[in-house]
């Protein structure tokens, strides 16, 4: 088997709505290893959350997928029907959600819960499968977790219903975790504490994990590579070192301005934004979509799409028409 | 749930306390129960030999307690108009009742629950528009009319079923489907309107994403959550019929208690007009308390806090 657990190639998400076709996600390109964290950053309407969604085929019924190349653990998973997608969902890839609170089914116990989906995928009897949603949620850190087991959502926190979530993920052992924004609704020290266990468990059972998030701080924290998404595209990619020590695009360099550094910011003085607002991604778009809020966009950048590309060939891609050395005097940075 | 079951069961006694209170003093609020009693033609010491033969000098919350007490042991007077025990009276009739209520709630179910769950899973599909088209039309047609067509049609026309009475099963057929129907809209409705909703939450994402089959999604995940309000509507729509199928039994000739209750309100028979009343309050207490029950069974979070 290759290192590479996903690989994908060319997803576009539409989706129509009264007013004409909304491009949400346009032309994305990802790929994520065994063993590494891939963070998708960006702000709220960006994309990130359907591209997500498009990955495990959970997208709206009135949303489309197109997608040249999906393949998962080297296989391909394209052409999958429904029922053959059921079998790699929570089995070879799961998913972890933004809402802790209400992720969970208020009617059944945390064990039902786990035992069901582990039963679904391995061949388990209930005893078996009982003790192992045990011992997993023993290893996201829930005490008592025999007692757990027989609880009902309601009477955990979110911080533990959060772990929860994270056990029944792991539970079928999958090549590929897909997180989306799931520390957002949890206070910051629990924050804190779900993305270690996140990592560690990451390493432990060596998957490649997909995090989603606004939080350029999580990317600082968790991030092997990071891809940061623009009105529906990949603006920039790279190693999360090259992302934030040398941020090309006119856009992440507006990101890491938002961001205080200690020992750098300087106290009292305003800390970066970016003006103006995303374009409407309803109907055709021609160029750049960043052009109306970069201080560098000309009308070239206007007249034809740009290309994700990397000239240097250093694992950093950017979509700007801009050179590397032009970016790096920057109007904006 | 033993604490939750005992606080509802307390509540309802209440309650039922409450409706007994309000039933006894019926009687006195309409009209004073010598006069209606003894007769238009009665004379002024007839009345006042009524009146003290049957205690209605008495102080009234005395003779609430008297009253209450001899209800407690089943006893509810004597109809005016059948000179018997009232309780025997409803009692016979009960039984037809609750057969018809019986065949006419599990009638409304079973036509509306799946056809309220296929029309939340296809939206605007074929069938969400014949559900939507029958229950507009269960809505809007009144039940006699509905009735009678039924008679021309199945027992006139056709002579398929017998068009009144009570003797066999075949005479609650139409009265079945009557009444049954009359009650399926709303539990239709309430049910595509709860599946929606569900379908739509978070946890069913989650459960796709688990790569349950769709089946366990929809009647493990999705219909229990979605049925809880279904639970309520549906007991007090059974305590209806149970009270108020009036027309329905007028129309097929089923002497049952609604029927009953027609004939004693025409009749002036207040004894038996107050114990109907008292009788079908029950019927919602009882009603309302198993509901309750069933609501937590389904929900954990109303019985454990």
């Amino acid at each position: 088997m290759s290192d590479r657990v996903l690989h994908v190639e060319n997803l576009t998400v539409d989706i129509p709505l009264a007013t004409g076709i909304l491009h949400a996600v346009d032309g994305v390109n990802l790929h994520v290893d065994r063993g590494e964290t891939l963070c998708i950053v960006g702000e709220s309407g960006c994309g990130k959350s359907l591209t997500s969604l498009a990955l495990m085929d959970l997208l709206p019924t009135k949303a489309t997928r197109k997608i040249k190349k999906l393949e998962l653990g080297g296989e391909s998973i394209l052409g999958y029907s429904e029922r053959e997608m059921s079998d790699v969902r929570g089995n070879k890839m799961g998913m972890i959600f933004q809402e802790p609170m209400t992720s969970l089914n208020p009617a059944f116990t945390i064990g039902n819960q786990m035992i069901e989906t582990l039963r679904r995928h391995r061949n388990l009897s209930n005893d078996a499968a009982s003790e192992l949603a045990k011992r997993m949620l023993e290893k996201v850190g829930i005490t008592a977790a025999g007692q757990r087991l027989g609880q009902y959502p309601h009477q955990l926190s979110g911080g533990l219903r959060q772990r929860v979530m994270i056990a029944m993920t792991l539970l079928c052992e999958p090549e590929l975790i897909i997180a989306d924004e799931p520390t957002t609704a949890l206070d910051v020290t629990i924050q804190a504490q779900i993305l270690l266990l996140l990592k560690e468990l990451q390493s432990e059972f060596d998957m490649g994990l997909v995090l989603i998030t606004h939080d350029l701080g999580v990317v600082a924290r968790i991030a092997t590579r990071v891809a940061v998404m623009y009105a529906g595209q990949i603006v920039e990619e790279g190693t999360a070192k090259q992302i934030f020590e040398n941020p090309l695009h006119p856009y992440t360099r507006g990101l890491m301005r938002c961001i205080p550094v200690p020992g750098k910011t300087k106290r009292g003085t305003p800390l970066g934004s970016i003006p103006g607002m995303v374009p409407s991604l309803i109907g055709d778009f021609t160029g750049c979509r960043f052009a109306d809020r970069c201080e560098l966009a000309g009308d070239v950048c206007r007249q034809s799409d740009v290309p994700l590309r990397d000239p240097n060939g250093k694992t950093q891609a950017y979509r700007c028409i801009h050179s590397i050395e032009m970016l790096a005097k920057g109007g904006v940075a | 749930m033993l604490y939750y079951t005992l606080k509802r069961l307390g509540l309802a006694g209440l309650v039922a306390l409450t409706v007994s209170f309000i039933s006894f003093g019926l009687l006195y609020i309409s009209s004073d129960p010598a006069i209606a009693m003894a007769g238009e033609t009665a004379s002024d010491a007839d009345i006042e030999a009524i009146r003290q033969l049957y205690g209605f000098d008495r102080p009234i919350l005395v003779q609430y307690f008297d009253w209450l007490q001899r209800a407690m042991s089943g006893d509810l007077g004597k109809s005016y108009y059948f000179r018997t025990d009232v309780s025997a009276l409803i009692a016979e009739r009960l039984s037809t009742t609750m057969t018809l209520g019986v065949s006419a709630i599990t009638f409304a179910i079973v036509l509306s629950v799946p056809l309220g769950v296929a029309a939340a899973i296809r939206p605007n599909s074929v069938i969400d528009r014949i559900a939507l088209f029958l229950s507009v039309m269960g809505q809007a047609l009144p039940s006699f009319w509905f009735a009678l067509m039924l008679i021309v049609f199945l027992s006139v026309t056709f002579r398929l079923l017998p068009t009144s009475g009570s003797d066999t099963w075949q005479h609650f057929i139409m009265p079945t489907i009557v009444l049954g129907y009359y009650a399926a809209p709303a539990i239709m409705r309430l049910t595509r309107t709860g599946m929606l909703e569900v379908l739509s939450t978070d946890y069913i994402r989650t459960a796709r994403a688990k790569g349950l089959r769709p089946r366990v999604v929809l009647f493990k995940h999705a219909l229990r959550n979605a049925v809880i309000p279904v639970v309520s509507l549906t007991a007090v729509q059974f305590g209806f019929m149970l009270g108020g199928s009036i027309v329905v039994e007028t129309i097929f000739a089923l002497h049952g208690a609604g029927f009953l209750a027609w004939e004693s309100i025409t009749r002036n028979d207040l004894p038996t007009v107050q114990g109907l009343i008292l009788v079908f309050s029950l019927f919602y207490i009882v009603l309302t308390f198993f509901a309750d029950l069933l609501n937590a069974w389904l929900d954990p979070r109303i019985r454990i806090n």
